[in-house]
């Protein structure tokens, strides 16, 4: 089993920790890999995209190559979860902050996003939010975060705030706002793994 | 959900904030212009300032924070992050660079200190702070005062590594010394060095700081970013390397490239190639000792 943590620019470091940590919780082994260049995505059986600037993010994805793997790798089924910059990059669509950058969007789920739904980083927060497949409150931390505005059909809303989207799955693919990746809490890692193991 | 039930400002949220920007080159700007230049070679954020410091260099003066207005207009302009300097001390420029909108106040050396004695209290801040620092003692003043991310002192406005080298050298040398201390030996370390004994202990246990540490100061060429990161950087900040460089545009991309394949030299002479001419610089020890901006702070 490998894990790929797409390592190009963010807190690459805090979610190969947690996955770690997420994977001695449950007693269970894997590789985990930093890519940073193309020809690893293809070698890996799951794969994370971390928090970070999405508009450099995808700009340098584009660049290295790395986007075309991405995009085999959601066809062939393989598990893939997306944290804050790395929702905004599994959308198909954008709102007008992401068009006017020509934000480069890998479009894996079939949903739209607003980059900076929640303000800049004076109005950043934590809350204890509710996920469907959690069965307590989950201390969510949203920096800058994006929110999805429109969600397609075969897509599943995992959590809301205030009538918009901060968590979805669809297929393979999971898309969270907040970043699981700077708490101790393990529960959202462990869905992805669920993922992976089951 | 209740909205009253988010919490703003927290420790959490402004350390995340510079964790997001690790691996990244935030680049100082003056103008709209500059700063979407910055954005669409690739850089993480954008600091705003009235003058790149090898102009603040050259005009002499008292150097305040930017214009709000410029400061206002490239935060229009660009969607990634918009960073702003205040002066030491001016806990005002701060609330006003907070109130626009910045999205990270970086409580600087480059500008003339408006207090002598006593640094920014950031606990009172919603938004995060940067503030530079030359050794370990200072750093963790720095965070002990709420900062949530340290950068190298380096010497700004110069072109010349050397100082950001040191600097980085020193803390993080300081760093490994406190590896296997006792909690005794701790407690004389952190009172040798100034800081307070839980971020000393904090620090020797997690063998970094507890904060993200990037390289600035005197950063000039895609090589000496790679430098930086290669002794260990989380990531660094290009003040008047780019926009006083030949080719601002082609220098940016470059610098980018270089931090992204910091360890890889034949990707670093590639993109070190046909770039142009660097800023001109002039070396850190021709400068006279009342010009030097790194002993502005303690």
């Amino acid at each position: 089993m490998r894990i790929g943590v797409i390592a190009i620019q963010g807190d690459v470091s805090e979610h190969v920790e947690s996955l770690e940590r997420a994977l001695a919780e449950r007693g269970a082994t894997a590789e985990i890999v930093t890519i940073k260049h193309k020809g690893i995505v293809p070698t890996c059986d799951g794969l994370v995209f971390p928090g970070g600037e999405s508009t450099t993010l995808g700009r340098l994805i584009l660049r290295e190559g790395i986007d075309v793997e991405i995009k085999d790798a959601k066809e062939k089924g393989i598990p893939i979860m997306g944290t804050c910059a790395g929702l905004i990059l599994t959308a198909k669509a954008g709102d007008s902050q992401v068009e006017k950058t020509h934000q480069h969007l890998l479009g894996l789920m079939d949903i739209k996003v607003n980059r900076n739904a929640f303000g800049r980083q004076f109005e950043s927060f934590e809350i204890g939010l509710d996920i469907s497949f959690l069965d307590s409150p989950y201390n969510a931390v949203f920096i800058r975060a994006p929110a999805i505005t429109e969600a397609g059909e075969g897509v599943k809303v995992l959590a809301s705030i205030d009538g918009k989207i901060v968590a979805a799955e669809q297929d393979n693919v999971l898309a969270f706002a907040f970043h699981p990746e700077l708490t101790d809490d393990m529960r959202v890692h462990q869905y992805f793994l669920d993922k992976l193991f089951n | 959900m209740e909205l009253e039930k988010l919490r703003h400002g927290t420790e959490l949220i402004k350390r995340g904030f510079a964790k997001m920007q690790k691996g990244g080159v935030i680049m100082d700007v003056t103008t709209p212009e500059e700063a979407r230049i910055a954005e669409e070679a690739g850089a993480v954020a954008v600091m705003a300032l009235h003058a790149v410091p090898s102009d603040i260099r050259k005009e002499g003066g008292v150097a305040r924070m930017a214009d709000p207005q410029v400061t206002a207009d490239i935060i229009a302009s660009v969607t990634i992050p918009v960073m702003a300097k205040a002066r030491i001390g001016h806990f005002v420029e701060a609330e006003i660079l907070q109130a626009l909108g910045s999205d990270m106040i970086d409580e600087s050396e480059v500008l003339t200190p408006a207090d002598e004695e006593f640094h920014i209290d950031k606990t009172q801040f919603t938004v995060p702070f940067v503030c530079g620092a030359r050794n370990l003692g200072e750093a963790l003043r720095r965070i002990n005062e709420g900062a949530a991310m340290i950068r190298t002192k380096g010497e700004a406005g110069t072109g010349d590594v050397r100082e950001a080298v040191r600097h980085m050298k020193q803390i993080l040398g300081e760093i490994r010394t406190l590896q296997g201390m006792t909690k005794e030996e701790l407690i004389m370390a952190a009172r040798d060095i100034e800081a307070p004994i839980e971020l000393v202990m904090e620090t020797a246990q997690m063998q970094r700081l507890p904060v993200v540490n990037f390289a600035a100061g005197g950063i000039a060429t895609p090589a000496d970013a790679a430098l930086m990161m290669r002794l260990g950087a989380d990531g660094v900040f290009v003040g008047s390397g780019i926009f006083k460089a030949e080719k601002p545009e082609v220098m940016a991309k470059a610098i980018v490239e270089a931090v992204n394949n910091y360890n890889n030299p034949e990707v670093l002479a590639e993109v070190s190639k046909g770039i142009g001419a660097g800023m001109k610089g002039i070396s850190v020890d021709s400068i006279p000792e009342d010009q030097v901006l790194q002993t502005r702070g303690w």
